[in-house]
């Protein structure tokens, strides 16, 4: 019953969007097209301008994670992460997750299909995925659009999110689906 | 802050590869990592155009006003710093909306429209206001009420019951925006007294 609604909703929020909003709009007397090619015009400008931006943070991410640094730390905070009651097949993606979207996506489809959808450990990949989102990606696109060169403490808040998602979700899914 | 985890990413990784034998590998990743960063900014323009162009209509309608009048009060609660009348209230309305309704690649366009909003009322161009720190702790918890990808992901690896997680997502969710408000209110009676000059 609710993935009924969940697919539901999904496939229909984003035409009944592009229907109504248009719709309204020439009902309303707003010159639809010319208005949209405006807006798209702001669209084209702004993507050209976060371009540099995504360069700098992916080449940077990407080069830490090709040299192995990333799996060095992976291992250096597995102790720490067993200590608090995270399975270790998860530790690869809780340190992926606030870094690269993809990546985490690649990560929790493998632990998918190697664990089982339906085990502890791919309940908590899944309700982790869900609850997170890509924190690095998120700052560089958002602050580049708009030229800030100083997040200040917003990172920090960012991260501190993170982990508080990777931790709730290991805790409430042991709760919840029994461990 | 950013320019040391930069530094520290790349300057690190590639000390790193050094020590492991790697090095080899730390040109192509670099090379390749640039290009994608490329395809992935052309890929946005398209959505990026139709969902602004869209809001352009929205905007012009009216439609956006009254879903910033709506919801006003509660944005202004966690953004008092933006006054009741700017349209900004309005594109923060429409992002946390997107969030909310798991419209993944909609999201991002009207998050920049948001900063860019939350912009023009910024005194310092370069540094962050503290609206837009809370925006930004806002979106990277990202609280969404159909996750709809990590449905689909389940459903293609064989999960009896792949909407099941719904319910702790909602609870994470909730926990770590509660956070980050949290965490961000804080931070900004610490540091904030540098954006009010």
């Amino acid at each position: 019953m609710f993935s009924f609604i969940s697919d539901l909703l999904a496939d229909w929020a984003i035409p009944a969007m592009l229907l109504l909003i248009p719709l309204l709009g020439y009902l309303r007397r707003v010159r639809v097209y010319e208005a949209f090619v405006e807006g798209a015009g702001e669209g084209f400008h702004t993507s050209i301008k976060i371009m540099p931006f995504l360069v700098a943070m992916m080449v940077a991410i990407s080069v830490f994670r090709a040299s192995g640094a990333l799996d060095q730390c992976v291992d250096a905070l597995r102790p720490l992460l067993g200590w608090l009651g995270v399975p270790p097949e998860l530790v690869p993606l809780a340190v992926m997750r606030p870094l690269s979207g993809t990546g985490a996506l690649g990560l929790t489809t493998e632990l998918l299909h190697t664990e089982g959808p339906d085990s502890l450990v791919g309940r908590i990949a899944s309700t982790m995925l869900g609850s997170t989102d890509t924190t690095f990606y998120i700052l560089t696109v958002y602050f580049g659009a708009i030229g800030i060169r100083k997040p200040r403490y917003s990172l920090f808040v960012g991260l501190t999110g993170d982990v508080v998602g990777f931790l709730g979700s290991v805790y409430i899914c042991h709760k919840l689906f029994g461990g | 802050m950013i320019n040391l985890i930069w530094v520290l990413l790349l300057a690190g990784g590639i000390v790193v590869a050094g020590l492991n034998g790697r090095i080899d590998r730390i040109t192509p990743s670099a090379i390749a990592a640039a290009e994608m960063a490329v395809n992935l900014s052309f890929k946005l323009m398209g959505v990026m155009c139709l969902w602004l162009g869209i809001m352009k209509i929205a905007e012009a309608a009216g439609i956006i006003r009254l879903f910033a009048r709506l919801l006003g009060p509660v944005i202004r609660l966690v953004f008092p710093s933006v006054p009741r009348q700017h349209p900004a209230i309005g594109a923060i309305v429409m992002t946390v909306s997107a969030n909310l309704l798991g419209l993944g690649n909609a999201v991002t366009p009207l998050g920049i429209k948001a900063m860019q909003e939350l912009q023009t009322l910024n005194r310092e161009r370069e540094t962050a206001s503290e609206a837009m720190c809370t925006l930004l702790a806002l979106c990277t918890t990202g609280f969404t009420l159909i996750p709809a990808t990590v449905i689909a992901l389940r459903a293609a690896a064989g999960s009896v019951a792949p909407a099941e997680i719904v319910g702790a997502t909602w609870l994470v969710s909730f926990m770590a925006t509660a956070t980050v408000l949290t965490l961000d209110r804080i931070c900004r009676r610490l540091f904030g007294a540098r954006s009010r000059r």
